[in-house]
């Protein structure tokens, strides 16, 4: 078994890398490999919530985050120094959660707010580290 | 050692796609492996057989068929990023009713399966793209 | 860890966002249009020396040529490489990072 991150820098809408790199997060996640995600820089607006396309015609792509949890794509973390540089809080982010199997499915939430340094560990335990 | 490499962008919009061939045949000279070639966003336009640049340039997608050819190099397409796109082999124009296909010799439709499984067999995944 | 990075420094915040994330004893190789933060007396130059105090920081030399950047204007250290040195830099690094 690999570690994959898949790590986004884009913001939402503005270009398909996050929303084809998130095709690609639900695709590998069944290949049974320990999956993570990490949102830095523009990446941690993909997670805003409220997003609506509707003017736009375009899909949104805001809502299968919220699936993320089946796919038992559970760690997402997002870099608070990002957060900070654009005035969010883990408030201002969607609510996205996955089921615990091994504490009776309680719900927890899969965002995981990370220093910079702390990020900077886990890139380094990767096995492929794929971008988007 | 066994390389895979991934290419996000089209042929000429950005240096990606010659960084990324460049690279490939540097592999292949110091005696490693490439298991995989994966094409992905407008990487896909690497494999359109339609492109017709100037005689005075390299012919990045010929290039690749080459490749391909030459050293037995496995070229996968994202068929999701590929049916956006337009780049379609012989079957996905028949089952999308298009009166043509497009995909350049050498090239491969194939699922995200295909990019993962490159990641999981390789010892280094590459990326290149903007 | 091999780090590359793609983008101008002038024009992209990747190169900077790579060396807050690079831990010390990281291989940079900057690439395609990122060789311009190669050259003394920029805007970036004292970040690309900062990084040089705890990680080694290599260029593209076929990028650098194509770009005209002049071996005299490249800040002393800068490690240039070709194809087959950026091959061997993947292999002696167990993964690579790249910071499009």
């Amino acid at each position: 078994m690999k570690k994959f991150m898949y790590v986004n820098r884009h913001a939402p809408h503005g270009t398909i890398y996050p929303l084809e790199g998130l095709e690609v997060v639900l695709i590998g996640a069944a290949f049974d490999q320990d999956v993570s995600m990490a949102f830095i820089g523009d990446g941690v607006f993909q997670l805003n919530k409220g997003q609506d396309t509707g003017a736009l015609g375009m899909k949104n792509s805001a809502p299968t985050y919220g699936a993320l949890g089946d796919y038992e794509v559970t760690k997402l973390y997002v870099e608070q120094e990002s957060l900070d540089e654009r005035g969010l809080e883990l408030n201002d982010l969607m609510n996205l959660t996955w089921e615990d199997e091994e504490a009776d499915w309680v719900e927890k939430p899969s965002i995981r707010v990370v220093s910079r340094a702390q990020l900077s560990d886990l890139l380094e335990q990767q096995d492929v580290i794929l971008n988007f | 050692m066994k390389f895979s490499v991934m290419v996000n962008e089209g042929p000429y919009t950005h240096q990606a796609a010659d960084t990324a061939y460049h690279f490939t045949r540097a592999v292949l000279d110091a005696g490693h492996e490439i298991f995989r070639i994966f094409f992905y966003h407008d990487g896909v336009h690497n494999g359109t057989r339609m492109s017709t640049p100037p005689q005075d340039d390299r012919h990045i997608v010929d290039r690749w068929s080459e490749l391909a050819h030459d050293h037995d190099i496995d070229l996968v397409v994202c068929v999701a990023a590929a049916q956006r796109r337009g780049i379609l082999d012989k079957d996905e124009a028949k089952r999308n009713g298009k009166d043509g296909d497009n995909i350049a010799p050498g090239f491969r439709i194939s699922g995200l399966g295909q990019l993962i499984e490159a990641g999981i067999e390789a010892d280094r995944l590459l990326v290149f793209g903007d | 860890m091999l780090h590359t990075v793609n983008k101008s420094p002038f024009d992209s915040h990747s190169l900077q966002t790579c060396l807050g994330l690079a831990k010390a004893g990281s291989d940079i190789l900057l690439i395609e249009d990122a060789v311009y933060a190669v050259m003394s007396g920029t805007a970036v130059t004292s970040m690309v020396e900062s990084a040089m105090s705890s990680s080694t920081i290599y260029a593209l030399e076929p990028d650098l040529r194509a770009r005209g950047i002049g071996f005299e204007k490249m800040i002393s250290g800068i490690n240039l490489v070709g194809y087959d040195g950026f091959v061997e830099l993947a292999v002696t690094n167990d993964k690579v990072q790249s910071w499009l």
